[in-house]
């Protein structure tokens, strides 16, 4: 570690480092290295905790994302406020049968508190770091999941809070932002052109921008994904990880997380395989991958799935490499096979998720169906997201029936025209264990 | 023929803090050799040593990535505004050290 200014956690100390050129910056709300442009990263001292974090420890602490805080870049006087994360990790069964998958998982977001996504992990790592360096204004660019989280724990935690996101986002996301009394400003124009005005707006203002100037930060809330799977699958790893992609971020720190489980001991080491997921109407990261490229092509995102319609993603020629170094793919499916994604999972896991999740189901169907991922391995599919959000991609679906009159006749004739399946037989029902 | 270049304040620091000026440049190699001749550690900052574009800066030829009309091959015309941006940007001019309130 370098003498510029590293802070301590709860025994950690932690700064941020330029992948490239390796040259520290100590803490501060920065994000590129002034010198070669490259993404900073926050790097740890892990050797204090060797022997000291154990499953035990980590056991006893709370059930959110600070049992694991002695890994997270948040400062000793932190008191963690909102209990985030510690989200179910789901045995999906019916799903399996049906996508040919002896030991499917699913690590469910869609209920991640308190705003229903993964981006409540990244954003409560964010604001830890935003009051501590003094801002009393936050903010970000957003496809909906991230502005939602920003502005809910912005409110609670008193700071004042301008949110942009793409004119064209979804009404629940736009709503569920705004009622936390956020500013919400919509930009004509797409997330990238959102992204490229926030990282002025860094400049001008003096406001802490979560996936902005707070990114390094921001970014390692998401090791926490990783740090679950782990230890809600007995303290070990899986075989594969498939996982939604946007910027291209979430999968790189979960990897970072099982690396950093493996080097204290936590868990055996173990080859994981990763699999990215992305909507063909925007796949730049998945067309790197199938290319063979450790460079990203932007593209113009044309798809329903707006929170993964980041065309020129800023983590993806990492995330594009890491794949391929772990052995793993990454496909895109069509808007139609995402719904199809959502619905199935939903059928068959009671899990309602958003386009997101519709849009790794369908990539996990198809990589089973290609052989990349076998039957008995174990795979674990990240939901990131809760369908409630995005309802409007499944207009049309479900025809409005027509009212039926409060009769038992009426209904009885009603069901038997439209599911008579249902009615089954007219025994008397009896308990499934006997009589007691 | 002018085009105006704008620039963040991570890359103004070589500008002496100027964040737009004209430019006479026709094409993104023209304007690479411009900023050696006049702003060589703006040029140092954004090339990487075989003197391509470092692959972490975005080019936006008004509101439109500059990959997206045709790359280095791409002919500015008069009164485009060409701004070069950090693909992940945002935060303090380093020399500023900031405190966390501990």
């Amino acid at each position: 570690m370098s003498s510029v200014s590293p802070y301590l956690c709860s025994t950690t100390r932690y700064e941020l480092r330029c992948n490239e050129c390796g040259k520290s910056y100590g803490n501060r709300p920065l994000s590129a290295c002034p010198d070669c442009l490259a993404p900073l990263e926050v790097h740890y001292d892990l050797e204090p905790l060797q022997g000291h974090l154990t499953r035990e420890k980590v056991g006893r602490g709370p059930a959110s994302i600070w049992r694991y805080r002695d890994l997270l870049p948040v400062i000793r006087a932190f008191q963690p406020d909102l209990p985030v994360g510690f989200t179910p990790l789901v045995r999906a069964s019916n799903l399996g049968k049906r996508l040919g998958s002896d030991s499917l998982y699913l690590k469910n977001d869609a209920v991640c508190s308190p705003t229903l996504s993964f981006k409540d992990r990244v954003v409560a790592v964010a604001l830890a770091n935003a009051q501590a360096f003094g801002f009393t204004t936050v903010g970000c660019s957003s496809t909906g999941n991230l502005a939602n989280a920003t502005a809910a724990q912005a409110a609670r935690l008193g700071l004042k809070t301008c949110i942009l996101v793409p004119s064209d986002l979804e009404a629940a996301k736009v709503l569920n932002t705004q009622v936390y009394g956020a500013r919400l400003v919509r930009i004509a124009g797409s997330y990238d052109h959102v992204n490229r005005l926030c990282t002025l707006i860094a400049d001008e203002y003096h406001w802490g921008l979560v996936n902005v100037n707070l990114r390094p930060y921001y970014a390692e809330g998401s090791k926490t994904v990783g740090y679950e799977i782990a230890e809600q699958l007995g303290w070990r790893l899986p075989d594969n990880i498939v996982c939604p992609m946007a910027g291209g971020s979430l999968m790189r720190k979960i990897r970072k997380g099982f690396q950093e489980f493996i080097a204290l001991g936590l868990v055996e080491a173990k080859p994981v395989r990763f699999f990215g997921a992305q909507a063909s109407g925007c796949s730049p990261i998945a067309h790197a991958v199938k290319n063979g490229w450790d460079y990203i092509e932007p593209q113009r995102p044309q798809t329903i799935a707006r929170s993964l319609a980041i065309g020129n993603p800023a983590d993806g020629p990492a995330a594009a490499r890491m794949i391929q170094e772990t052995g793993g793919w990454a496909e895109d499916v069509s808007d139609v096979e995402m719904v199809a994604g959502i619905q199935e999972l939903a059928e068959d896991e009671g899990v309602f998720t958003e386009t997101a999740g519709g849009v790794a189901t369908a990539v996990t169907a198809r990589l089973l169906a290609q052989g990349r991922i076998r039957r008995d391995e174990l795979t674990v599919v990240c939901i990131t997201g809760n369908g409630l959000k995005t309802t409007d991609a499944l207009q049309g679906r479900f025809a409005e029936e027509a009212a039926v009159r409060p009769r038992l006749s009426d209904f009885d004739a009603y069901l038997r025209s439209v599911q008579p399946d249902l009615i089954g037989s007219q025994a008397e029902p009896t308990l499934a264990g006997g009589v007691y | 023929m002018s085009i105006r270049i704008v620039l963040p304040t991570a890359l103004a620091r070589h500008t002496e803090g100027q964040k737009s000026f004209e430019s006479q440049a026709e094409d993104l190699p023209s304007l690479l050799a411009e900023f050696d001749a006049k702003y060589p550690a703006l040029a140092q900052n954004v090339k990487d040593p075989n003197g391509k574009l470092r692959r972490f800066v975005n080019v936006y030829v008004n509101e439109e990535d500059i990959r997206f009309l045709g790359g280095e091959a791409h002919r500015f015309a008069d009164g485009d505004e060409v701004m070069l941006i950090p693909s992940i940007a945002g935060g303090c001019c380093p020399c500023v050290e900031w405190r966390a309130k501990f």
